[in-house]
């Protein structure tokens, strides 16, 4: 091992970065407030009246969130909880800013108490969740779990010609695909840590390919079936896109064998062009996003306007709060086209800034990954990483038009509870790791022996 | 495990490389074309966000502006006598674009334009509202308004030109219609504009007649034609005997070409031939002069060329390879010879100013929102129809055709006044009601002030009271008062 920062094996006074995190929180903070401050002066020409509360309760949930991470994971990384406030913040302030428009009811408030839940969950992982190994348990359980997450939203109505909600009367609608993709997460983790020596060992090799054994084929055709399943009958792309990249690149990494990448790919491109050309739902999204200006019997589509919005955003934007990204109509520029309002508003500095804050966050979780001293913990941390990474591909590249549109959510900005609490769970769980593989080992016990006995410690 | 966590991590990095390149590519290199898009919606509401600049006539504003609520456009166009300026205005409609000056100088009135880039600079830093510029017109209101009121319930045009420097003073089309009507995109203005589709309203009142039309220009035509005869010495005396047969039969057909009434037409000069518009004398003067000639002439007073002024107007038509008898026939304004009423006003300005034709324009100038003159129209010569000699020859024959000849109905007491009627036939077997046609012109001891050409076009009116001299005149000579008394 190198003698970068990637291992963090050293025993005495590594710095547990605590007070750069709250150095960071506090613009984490500041950004957001002053963001909601334009909003109002740009709308209103005043300060908008709810300021104080706002920034207050911001304050509060990233103060409690760094206060309990200081208490119950002090090593860990200190660049996720910032980021995730400020992108959750910002979410906020684009909801509220949308709710100034008449495109229906107010989100915004829903939102924030949607994202307390997220930070209550956030704070609820961390404290009971002393150690993530703790999760290799529950391998098969997860895997229950997540097939009935997975499964459920077909027995409820589509919402927008996708599956992929489930409505709970009087609480509102989950998308327990959310929820599932950890779940999933820590399946694979679980179940590669254990099968990988054989998938990796026990293989032919055919043209400079490693080609598995047909039973260790098993579950990587299985989770393809799946996801195929999925994308047929809940009509997701997204979501079925998402956990078949998951399960690749937690079998290329737990394997370390390219073939199962080329694998892979085969397969989902091969599903993907097969229900491209059948599915009805999916063949309108690869039409509009090969033609996405092109009008629908005389009407500008949602596609061409969230366009229409980035192209006027321009360089620099137009300012919060003097954009029209409401064009888009419905509440589609709060959830789905999210990145829309940003890209106008705030232009192109804005949207590269906010992608960077997310390769940024994706890019600590892979270190934590690269840290973690166990495989269970750098398969999970890279899956959950790669889910990460993954979703905001799908969603950002589905919105700007480098692949077709799906119906995903930006994680943290877009209005919806399940996403974000989901998110923060996600965010919990690395910070868990990155505690554990950053935590100084203990200082070796007085042993009676030591005279006998010299350790060495591997820097 | 390491080893694959890395090529893990530079796929995300290539993951979010690729959308950050592609934000790049939608926001940076597309970005111009998706903002400018006609389909995006930001372009019509930035166009009424703010008051459209004014365009003046005489120092008074005839259009105006009014704040809308209930939709995203927060400023509608008004306009003062909408109907009478609709042909020179057009319309700029919230919810159907612009026409005309409105549509020309689009950018210029919502304040867009390169040329007043200043000014918005410092609106933009002074935090004022961004203001368009102003269009200030040559138009004179009192001829636009002898004009329109002249035509009144009758279908036409009327143009009048300033000979001298080639500024439109008036220009009128009936039936004609109020832009304010259809400036917003209410539902209202949505059946006002349904209404005033040519679907539902044949008379097609959005039609400007003035610049987009071209009308069988009949016997005015024979200007042209003399102009022609005159230019290329074939008679240089006009008032000696031409050799015309009376019928004349061109060389090419068998049908003769004949004259309307009991008029003497028979060899006689041309100043009598102008006088009482013989068919024979002209259509001889066409084909004896050829195609070529009679194109070279009608192409030097502006036919067969779109004009800009700085709307666009119609090209009108003389045809290129004729046989002798369609040259003929072409020579007196019939066949395939078509002209706008721009066209023939440009006709009747040539001569009356003695051969030298004017650029046509209608704004005087553009000025920024602070006053300042942003660019200020001087006029040009576009070409040189005829000499100085020939013109005068010319005005002589136009004078006696308003002083003894068809034309009297245009007189006025104390003014030299030179015009020529037009009766012009069309439609199969010439079976629809005839285009009345005058154009005519004053002189004053400062040379002429202002030329005119007057169509009506009326189904409604008894045939045989269409003609030019009594339809068409009377509304040629209260325009030429207006501008004189002014």
């Amino acid at each position: 091992m190198s003698a970068s920062n990637t291992t963090t094996i050293t025993s005495v006074g590594a710095p547990n970065r605590r007070n750069t995190e709250l150095a960071l929180l506090v613009f984490a903070v500041l950004i957001p407030v002053f963001a909601y401050a334009n909003v109002g002066l740009a709308k209103n020409g005043s300060v908008p009246a709810g300021l104080l509360g706002y920034g207050v309760g911001l304050g509060l949930l990233a103060g409690v969130a760094h206060l309990l991470v200081r208490k119950f994971a002090p090593y860990s990384d200190p660049l996720m909880l910032p980021i995730a406030t400020l992108l959750n913040g910002l979410g906020l302030v684009l909801i509220w800013r949308l709710d100034l428009e008449p495109l229906g009811p107010a989100m915004a408030p829903k939102q924030l108490m949607w994202s307390t839940v997220g930070v209550a969950l956030f704070i609820v992982v961390l404290v009971f969740l002393k150690d993530h190994r703790i999760l290799q348990r529950y391998t098969y359980i997860s895997m229950v779990v997540a097939l009935v997450l997975l499964v459920l939203p077909v027995f409820f109505p589509p919402v927008y010609g996708a599956r992929i909600w489930v409505t709970l009367p009087g609480i509102g609608s989950l998308q327990p695909g959310e929820f599932a993709k950890i779940v999933i997460t820590v399946f694979f983790a679980g179940y590669l840590m254990v099968k990988r020596d054989a998938l990796a060992l026990a293989s032919r090799r055919v043209m400079g390919l490693y080609l598995p054994r047909g039973r260790d084929l098993g579950p990587i055709l299985v989770i393809w079936a799946m996801s195929l399943l999925i994308l047929i009958f809940e009509t997701d792309l997204g979501t079925s896109l998402l956990f078949f990249g998951l399960f690749v690149i937690m079998l290329y990494v737990a394997t370390e064998r390219t073939s199962w990448i080329v694998f892979g790919l085969l397969l989902s491109s091969a599903g993907a062009v097969a229900v491209a050309s059948s599915e009805p739902h999916v063949k309108v999204r690869v039409t509009n996003w090969l033609h996405p200006l092109a009008t629908v019997n005389g009407d500008v589509t949602e596609t061409a306007q969230s366009r229409y919005a980035f192209g006027s955003g321009g360089l620099f934007g137009s300012g919060l709060g003097q954009g029209y990204s409401r064009l888009i109509g419905g509440i589609a520029p709060k959830s789905d086209y999210i990145l829309a309002t940003v890209g106008e508003e705030l232009g192109l500095a804005g949207v590269m800034a906010v992608l960077l804050l997310y390769g940024l966050l994706i890019e600590r979780g892979i270190r934590t990954a690269l840290a973690a001293r166990d495989p269970f913990g750098k398969l999970l941390a890279i899956g959950l990483s790669g889910a990460f990474a993954l979703q905001v591909f799908v969603v950002a590249g589905g919105v700007t038009g480098l692949i077709p549109l799906t119906g995903m959510t930006m994680p943290f900005m877009a209005q919806g509870g399940s996403s974000v609490i989901a998110n923060w769970a996600l965010v919990a769980i690395l910070l868990r790791i990155s505690d554990t593989a950053r935590r100084p080992a203990p200082s070796p016990a007085p042993s009676p022996d030591a005279e006998a006995t010299q350790v060495v410690r591997s820097q | 495990m390491n080893k694959p966590l890395r090529r893990v991590a530079v796929f995300c990095g290539l993951l979010v490389l690729a959308l950050l390149l592609r934000v790049n590519y939608v926001q940076f290199v597309q970005a111009g074309q998706l903002a400018n898009d006609p389909k995006n919606r930001r372009v019509a509401i930035n166009q009424y966000a703010q008051p459209r600049g004014d365009i003046i006539v005489d120092g008074k504003a005839i259009t105006g502006h009014t704040e809308t609520t209930g939709s995203d456009f927060k400023y509608k166009r008004t306009y003062t006598d909408g109907a009478m300026w609709a042909p020179v205005t057009g319309h700029a409609s919230q919810a159907y674009g612009t026409t005309f000056l409105e549509g020309v100088e689009d950018k210029f009135l919502t304040g867009d334009d390169d040329r007043l880039f200043f000014n918005r600079t410092i609106d933009l830093l002074t935090g004022k509202q961004r203001q368009g510029g102003n269009v200030v017109t040559t138009l004179n209101p009192k001829a636009q308004k002898a004009a329109f009121t002249g035509l009144g319930d009758k279908k036409g045009a009327v143009v009048a030109l300033d000979p001298q420097t080639g500024a439109i003073l008036a220009m009128a089309s009936t039936p004609s219609y109020d832009p304010s009507t259809i400036a917003g995109n209410s539902l209202t203005d949505q059946k006002n504009w349904i209404a005033l589709d040519k679907k539902n309203n044949p008379d097609d009142p959005t039609q400007n007649r003035a610049l987009r039309i071209s009308y069988p220009p009949g016997s005015t035509f024979k200007l042209v034609t003399a102009a022609a005869a005159l230019e290329n010495g074939k008679y240089p005396d006009i008032d000696a005997k031409t050799t015309s047969p009376d019928p004349y039969t061109p060389q090419g057909t068998t049908v003769p070409l004949r004259n309307e009434g009991h008029i003497k037409c028979k060899d006689v000069s041309l100043r009598d031939a102008l006088k009482v518009s013989c068919n024979t004398v002209f259509g001889k003067l066409g084909a004896d002069l050829g195609e070529k000639a009679m194109l070279d002439e009608a192409e030097k007073f502006g036919f067969n060329k779109e004009q800009f002024v700085p709307v666009r107007a119609a090209a009108s038509n003389f045809d290129t390879d004729m046989s002798t008898d369609k040259v003929a026939q072409s020579s007196i304004g019939q066949y395939d010879t078509a002209a706008t009423p721009l066209q023939m006003a440009m006709v009747a300005s040539a001569i009356a100013n003695n051969g030298v034709l004017m650029q046509p324009y209608e704004v005087d100038k553009l000025v920024a929102p602070n006053l300042s003159t942003i660019s200020q129209t001087t006029p040009k010569e576009m070409s040189k129809p005829l000499s100085p000699e020939n013109a005068q020859k010319l005005q002589s024959m136009m004078e006696t055709v308003v002083n003894d000849g068809t034309g009297k109905n245009a007189k006025i007491a104390g003014v030299r006044v030179g015009g020529k009627t037009g009766t012009a036939q069309h439609g199969v077997n010439n079976d629809k009601a005839p285009y009345a046609w005058f154009v005519s012109y004053a002189m004053t001891d400062h040379g002429s002030p202002v030329a005119v050409a007057v169509v009506v076009e009326d189904g409604s009116a008894n045939r045989d009271d269409i003609s030019g001299g009594g339809l068409a005149a009377p509304i040629a000579k209260a325009v030429m008062e207006a501008v004189l008394n002014k």
